[in-house]
Parts: structure tokens; C-alpha cells; sequence
């Protein structure tokens, strides 16, 4: 667990540097990986992470700087060559064919053969011998879309570790697994690391970082601000490194919500499979976050709310009751719902930010039966003024924005149908420093303007900046608010988890 | 990237308006009229080129229909025996004689043909949509049941228009011409017209758009998929029976064979035209361009000497794989 300190290093970069078009997303970062440790990454969305993960793993070739490794310098074209090395990467998202079994996924691409067949029998004590090797118990002839989510990311470690490999990159393993889960593979790691190898663990759950980082390195909008033995610090000192700077300057000044009427109320709906006996108030200007774990259930409740998924119970719209069969119905009734996933359900990506703009609110830009281009053009210049969308010309496509400046595009779209209840699905996730406080100065200026805004974030400290009261979900329950002083990590964390502040902490 | 930013009154043209899959089609057709030049210089005469693109009307039209279904990310392959369906119960009902007068019954006749390509058009669509099956698989089946009923109906046989007087009557629809132009011509470009303004200009269009560029984004954005969708079905439906109406005159007459393989003729021209297969964009003149095309490969075998005219399938056929991979190779710059 102690690295010696007189052994080399297994990997040294210096001075890496990535930039994506005029973007610098990496600059001059020094990382080292020993053997036996694990040396935690952490930093908030957008700080540079991946990008210095994809580089370690061969997806990207620096811009500027080297790796060695052994005291040899090496460069990787691909993800192979650094597989070669001794270099593996665990996806974050579970990349696996649901219909095969697990061990014809563990061995998919490089199936052990016999001949001209295959050989199952030989394939399946292989896996079960990797499976058990975790600690795990799954039987490798299941097939995958059977298991749950923490056995399936079991299955890809397996799957990476599979390959001879002298160090392992972790990106966010933790992000989609329960509390009891996450202890279960952080045991499992603890053992991948007592065999030697030298573990890269990306994170921004602090306290599971405390527990098993040896090193932590910390990363600020692409730059490393700090590197220093886990002991050291403390998971407040590791927030406090990561933002970076005064976080109430991140999030705009807000007036304290006086009791206003309610507007929305939404009584006992069910969204089926995801989300059950959901009640909530709404009330006019008010920002409503809603915390919880990702698969919590708060992104179905929303799509079920907006008549994107079949649901039950009773909503009420400023008093009169309402039914969401679609979205055309939604909006139409003045409730507008901004997907978490912007690019695959926000905006057309291969379209021009004009034709993006206009798509929801068509009918006010038809006169007759044509489209009125020119004031199309006028609405776009409008869009591109108040909410500050940077680009160089406008004839630009969606998908060549910056994730920051397409949330803004798709916040302008559907500001366009002037929009009572606004429902923001993680408005920041994958944005930039900069951009995000615009985008918290946006949100917190349409409820200024009488708007009434609902939040749905996984980020609690944006939840906590921006937010009136926070709705916290667990496995498709609203299980708890919170408010005021009581607005903080550790209760909210405490309701998500169901786990009491003290020991998850 | 040019220094646009600051305000103009009107958007700015830039040269992506004129991106290379748009021209392409029309390049392509510039050389083959080259060729068709130099392979026989009678070929570029007056008189054979109006020949030429009148025969590619029943093509072109039904072409326009699949350029909105599959811009919508559809596709149609029944439209060849809808052609074949429509046409022949056109043609039982001006047998029937339940209509007196000629006339009347002439566009009584014209009214049900485009009430049936409507409704055959909107089965597919409530098929595909509502039924939730694969475009692919639901007109497949259909292109079997409207080529089966045609084959019933005409007992294995023709169904030949009888009354001389009708003949007459609707000869001038095909033959005819106005001011000078065939009237198929007329229609090829009045229809196009028309397709160009609802897919371009209008709320529609904009939508099928939306839908066949991404179905998600479409939804989210509320806008009915599948509405739009069946809607585009029921276009192609309208352009078949446009074709028929001009088809009828022409021979008076339609059997089991009639428009055989004429949805393989219709895709490849909306593909040769620069629309892409996956849906979300459209190019109308395109289509129509690629109509042409294929007519004119098709009388440029006829008039030289080069290549036997019982290969024109075959030729048509390796168009539209050569037109594809001209596209992805266009894309991928």
C-alpha cells in the first residue's frame, strides 16, 4: 500500500497538453502511476479529466508533452498500442452486446478457438476463473442484459483485466452504482491493486476517494492545481481544491423565494417502472432542485410529467387540472423540458443554429403557409444576443458548437414558446467553468422574471447554489426535501443513499 | 470562417449553401448530355430531348413522393404496384359506365385515383407508424398485396380502357401539350414546384425534416413523428396517383406487370439526386435530376451502338451503388 519511494515510477508524463481546435482543454499536467497504488484523478465537469484519461489510454495524442514508461519514452497512435504497454481503460458507460453471454463478451474479439469452431467450454472457465477472481459470483453463461448494472460493470472489468496489464484507468466506476455496490468494487479494486498494479481512479465522489486513493491529483479547468498523498487531505480540502475558487461567486445572488402561489402541483404520479407516488409544488419564481442517484428515477418523473413516457396521477396547471399526452401538449400549456442528453434529444447536430432555434416554436414564425425566414434570422441574432451563444459565423451547425453554447441554443429554443415552468435536466453537465456560471445567471433570471424553474442535477453543490428547496429521490421515491440551512451534502447525500450522514461520510 | 458576426439584415449565403452533394447531380447530368452528344449527335436535338424527359415523368413524380418519405427516414417499396393497383381500378371504374357523361366521368376517375394512391398511401404510413413495423418489411408487404389484387383483377390478363370516346377524352393528358411542352413535362415541374415549397418553405416541410434528421430531437421538440411520418406516406401516395393519371392515357391499358420495379427506378433516382438514405435532408431538383439520369442513360444505350439495351436494368441497378458511394465519399470530407 506504501509506495517505496526509491522505485520508479511504472508511467511518468510531463507536461501533457491537449487543445482541440483554439481550445486548450489540457495544459502542462505531470502525472505519475506506481506500482501498488491507486492515485485518484479528481476535478469537477469539464476540468480536463477524460481528455487526460483518452490520452493515457491512446485515444487522443497529446499536443504537447511526453509519456515514458520504464524511463522510455512511448506515444500511443491507438488504444492498442497502449494495451501493448500494459495500459487498460474502464469505460465509465458499459459498453457490452446485451444479447451475448457474459463470457462471450468477456471474450468477444479474441474467442479462444479450437479449430474452425469455437471453444465455449474453454471460454466459460476462463470467464467464470476472471469472474471469481473479482470476488464475484456470476455465472458466465448468463446472458448480460440479465444482470444489473454493478454485475455488468464487474463483466467489463473483467473483460479489461483480461488483457496482460500493468496499470488500470478507472473512469467514474462508481457513477451509476448504489452505495452497497460501490463498496463491493471498491474491495474488488483494493485487491487488483495488492497484485502490483498501478490504478488511475477518476472520481468526484470525495469520500470513496478518501477511502481508497494512496495519491490524489486534483484538476481545475484543465490545469493541476494540487497533487499530494491522500492522508493529506480531507474531503473538504479536496472540494475546496477542485472549485477553486469562491463558490459563491459561481452561483448568482438570489432572493429569498417569498410564499407565492403555487403553480404547478403534481400529485401521486406514477411514471411505471421508474417513478412512483411523485407529489411536489411548484410556486411562481421558485428554483425546485431535485437531487439523487443517477437511475434515482428524477429524469423519468420529468419525461413522465411532460407526457414523454406514459404516466398517471393528477397535475394541476395554475389550478386547472392537466394531462400531458405529448409534448406538443406541454408546451403548448406553457411547460417546457430541456433533455440531460443535448445532443441526441435537444438539438438537430447536423443543422444550422437557425433551423435549431425555431423547431419548437415554428408557428410563430409562419405566416400563411410559409416560414418567415428573415424573422427567423432576427430571432436568431435576438437568441445569440441575450444569451451570449459564441460563434463565428452563423451559418455554423449545431453540433460544431461547444457544449456550453448548445445548452444556451437549446435554452433559447425553448425560451422561445415562452415557457411558465421551465424543467432544466442537468443544465451543466459536460460545460465549462465559464459557461456554467452564465447559465446559472440565466436560470436564476428567468425565475427573477416570474418563471418557475425545476432543476434536475446530479452536481449537489450546483443544486445547493442555485436552488430555493431540493426534492431528493431514491429508487423512484421522493424521499425528502430539504431547505435553508439543511441544504447540504451530507443530507442530501443521507437522503439519496439512505445510508444516515455519518456513515457515508 | 469569414467575419459574419456582426449584424446583417438577411442571413448570409455562404459557400456550404452549395455543397458538393447538391451539385453532384446536376454535374452528373451535364456530362452525360456531353456524352449522349458525342455518342449521337441526334440525341441533343429538340425534339428527342422533350421525348426523353417526357418519358421520365411517371418516374420523376413518384420520385418526389419517396424524396419526402425518405427524408422522413422511411422508405417505400410498394409504390411500383400501387402504380399497377390504382391504375387498373382507374380504369374498371371508366369500364363501369356508371357515369354518363364522358367528361364527368373522366374526373370522377382522376378524383378516385387520387382518393385510392391517398388511402394506399396512408395505409403504409398508419402501418409503419402506428403498427410500429420496419418501413422496410410493412411495403414490402403491401408491394405483394397491391401486386396480388392487381393480378386478380385482371384475372392474369389486361384491363384495357373500352370506350373510344374516353380514349379521346384523355389522350391529350399524356400526348398533349401547352404551349408547346408536353404536358407530362408541365406536370414533372408544377409537382416539383409544389413538393419544393411545402419541403423548404413551410412548417411541414421543416418538421419532416426535424423527424428524419432525429426522431428524438423531434419528439422533445413537440412535433408529432408520427403524424409526420404517415403524412409522408400519404405524399407518395398523392405522386402515384399523379403518375397513374398520366400512365392511364398512355396505353389505355394495365396488366400484372405494369410498373414493375419502378420503386427500385424511384429510389435511385432520389438517391442519385444527392437525398440521403437515412433520412433528414431533402433535395428536390435533385430527384428530378436523377430521374433524367436514368431516362437518358436509358436512350443514350438506345441511339449508340455501345452497350445492348437489355442491360439497361443492370445499368440502373450499378447507378445507384455508384451514386452511394459518391455520396459517402462527399460526406466524409
Amino acid at each position: 500500500m506504501i509506495a517505496v519511494a526509491a522505485e520508479a515510477p511504472l508511467l511518468d508524463a510531463r507536461g501533457l497538453s491537449k487543445t482541440f481546435g483554439i481550445v486548450e482543454v489540457l495544459k502542462d499536467i505531470d502525472l505519475s502511476v506506481r506500482a501498488g497504488e491507486v492515485h485518484a484523478i479528481i476535478g469537477e465537469n469539464g476540468a480536463g479529466k477524460s481528455t487526460l484519461m483518452k490520452i493515457l489510454a491512446g485515444n487522443h495524442l497529446p499536443t504537447r508533452g511526453e509519456i515514458r514508461m520504464d524511463g522510455q519514452p512511448v506515444a500511443f497512435a491507438s488504444p492498442v498500442d497502449a494495451e501493448a504497454r500494459g495500459i487498460v481503460l474502464v469505460h465509465q458507460e458499459i459498453l457490452l452486446a446485451p444479447d451475448l453471454s457474459v463470457a462471450q463478451n468477456i471474450y468477444l474479439g479474441r474467442e479462444l478457438g479450437r479449430g474452425l469452431t469455437v471453444n465455449d467450454r474453454a471460454m466459460n472457465e476462463g470467464a467464470a476463473k476472471a469472474i471469481a477472481d473479482l470476488g464475484a459470483d456470476i455465472d458466465p453463461k448468463t446472458v448480460v442484459s440479465r444482470l444489473s448494472i454493478a454485475q455488468r460493470q464487474l463483466v467489463q472489468i473483467a473483460r479489461v483485466l483480461l488483457v496482460p496489464h500493468r496499470i488500470v484507468i478507472f473512469d467514474e466506476p462508481t457513477a451509476s452504482l448504489t452505495p452497497h455496490e460501490t463498496e463491493a468494487l471498491l474491495k474488488v479494486i483494493k485487491q487488483i491493486r495488492a497484485k502490483g498494479v498501478g490504478i488511475l481512479y477518476i472520481s468526484h465522489r470525495l469520500p470513496e476517494v478518501k477511502e481508497i486513493a494512496d495519491r490524489v491529483t486534483v484538476l481545475r479547468d484543465g490545469r493541476l492545481v494540487a497533487s499530494h498523498a491522500a492522508a493529506e487531505l480531507q474531503p473538504a480540502d479536496m472540494a475546496r481544491l477542485m472549485v477553486g475558487r469562491d463558490v459563491a461567486k459561481l452561483y448568482p445572488d438570489r432572493h429569498a423565494a417569498r410564499a407565492r402561489e403555487t403553480v404547478l402541483d403534481v400529485e401521486a404520479l406514477d411514471v411505471p417502472g421508474y417513478a412512483q407516488n411523485a407529489s411536489f409544488r411548484l410556486c411562481k419564481g421558485e428554483i425546485l432542485g431535485f437531487a439523487g442517484l443517477i437511475g434515482a428515477g428524477r429524469t423519468e418523473l420529468m419525461e413522465g410529467l411532460v407526457g414523454l413516457r406514459p404516466a398517471h396521477g393528477t397535475v394541476r396547471l395554475n389550478g386547472s387540472p392537466a394531462h400531458f399526452s405529448d409534448v406538443h401538449g406541454s408546451l403548448k400549456a406553457g411547460v417546457a423540458y430541456l433533455s440531460e442528453d443535448r445532443k441526441g434529444k435537444g438539438l438537430l447536430l447536423t443543422k444550422d443554429l437557425r433551423v435549431n432555434l425555431t423547431l419548437a416554436s415554428l408557428g410563430k414564425f409562419t405566416s400563411g403557409l410559409q416560414i418567415d425566414r428573415a424573422k427567423e434570422a432576427q430571432a436568431l441574432d435576438q437568441a445569440i444576443k441575450d444569451f451570449d451563444i459564441r460563434t463565428g459565423t452563423k451559418t455554423i451547425l449545431a453540433g460544431q458548437l461547444s457544449g456550453g453554447n448548445q445548452q444556451k441554443l437549446l435554452l433559447a429554443k425553448m425560451m422561445l414558446l415562452d415557457p411558465q415552468v421551465v424543467i432544466i435536466d442537468e443544465p451543466t453537465r459536460g460545460i465549462d467553468i465559464g459557461n456554467k456560471e452564465q447559465i446559472y445567471k440565466f436560470i436564476a433570471a428567468l425565475a427573477e422574471e416570474g418563471r418557475s424553474i425545476i432543476v434536475v442535477s446530479s452536481e449537489m453543490p450546483e443544486l445547493i447554489g442555485i436552488c430555493d428547496r431540493i426534492l431528493v429521490m431514491r429508487s423512484g421515491r421522493i424521499v425528502g426535501e430539504v431547505t435553508g440551512e439543511h441544504m447540504n451534502e451530507n443530507e442530501i447525500v443521507g437522503l439519496a443513499t439512505g445510508v444516515t450522514a455519518g456513515e457515508a461520510a | 470562417m469569414s467575419v459574419a458576426a456582426t449584424d446583417t439584415p438577411k442571413a448570409p449565403k455562404t459557400s456550404r449553401d452549395w455543397d458538393m452533394a447538391a451539385i453532384a447531380p446536376f454535374i452528373a447530368l451535364a456530362l452525360l448530355l456531353l456524352l449522349g452528344y458525342f455518342a449521337n449527335p441526334n440525341f441533343i436535338s429538340v425534339a428527342n430531348l422533350l421525348n426523353v424527359i417526357t418519358r421520365s415523368a411517371f418516374i420523376a413524380i413518384i420520385a418526389l413522393g419517396a424524396t419526402y418519405v425518405i427524408s422522413s427516414g422511411g422508405l417505400d417499396l410498394s409504390v411500383g404496384s400501387m402504380v399497377a393497383f390504382v391504375a387498373s381500378l382507374m380504369i374498371l371504374f371508366m369500364n363501369s359506365g356508371t357515369i354518363g357523361d364522358p367528361m364527368l366521368m373522366l374526373i370522377a376517375a382522376m378524383i378516385l385515383a387520387t382518393v385510392l394512391g391517398a388511402a394506399c398511401g396512408l395505409a403504409n404510413g398508419l402501418i409503419t407508424t402506428v403498427g410500429r413495423i420496419e418501413p422496410f418489411i410493412a411495403t414490402l408487404g403491401t408491394m405483394g398485396i397491391f401486386r396480388g389484387l392487381t393480378t386478380w383483377l385482371s384475372q392474369g390478363g389486361a384491363i384495357t380502357l373500352r370506350d373510344r370516346e374516353m380514349q379521346a377524352l384523355y389522350r391529350p393528358v399524356y400526348f398533349g401539350t401547352l404551349a408547346g411542352i408536353p404536358i407530362p413535362i408541365v406536370i414533372i415541374f408544377v409537382t416539383a414546384a409544389i413538393a419544393a415549397f411545402v419541403l423548404y418553405r413551410t412548417r411541414y416541410g421543416r418538421h419532416l425534416i426535424a423527424v428524419g434528421s432525429n426522431e428524438d430531437v423531434a419528439r422533445y421538440s413537440g412535433i408529432s413523428v408520427n403524424r409526420v411520418r404517415t403524412i409522408a406516406y400519404v405524399v407518395q401516395g398523392l405522386c402515384v396517383a399523379v403518375a397513374v393519371i398520366l400512365y392511364v392515357p398512355r396505353l389505355g391499358s394495365t396488366s400484372a406487370t405494369t410498373g414493375i420495379l419502378w420503386e427500385l427506378q424511384a429510389i435511385t433516382a432520389v438517391v442519385v439526386g444527392g437525398t440521403a438514405l437515412r433520412g433528414g435532408v431533402g433535395r428536390i431538383w435533385g430527384t428530378v435530376c436523377g430521374a433524367f439520369i436514368l431516362e437518358i442513360v436509358g436512350n443514350i444505350m438506345i441511339l449508340s451502338n455501345f452497350v445492348s439495351e437489355y442491360l439497361i436494368g443492370a445499368i440502373q441497378g450499378a447507378i445507384i451503388i455508384i451514386a452511394m458511394l459518391v455520396q459517402r465519399l462527399l460526406m466524409r470530407r
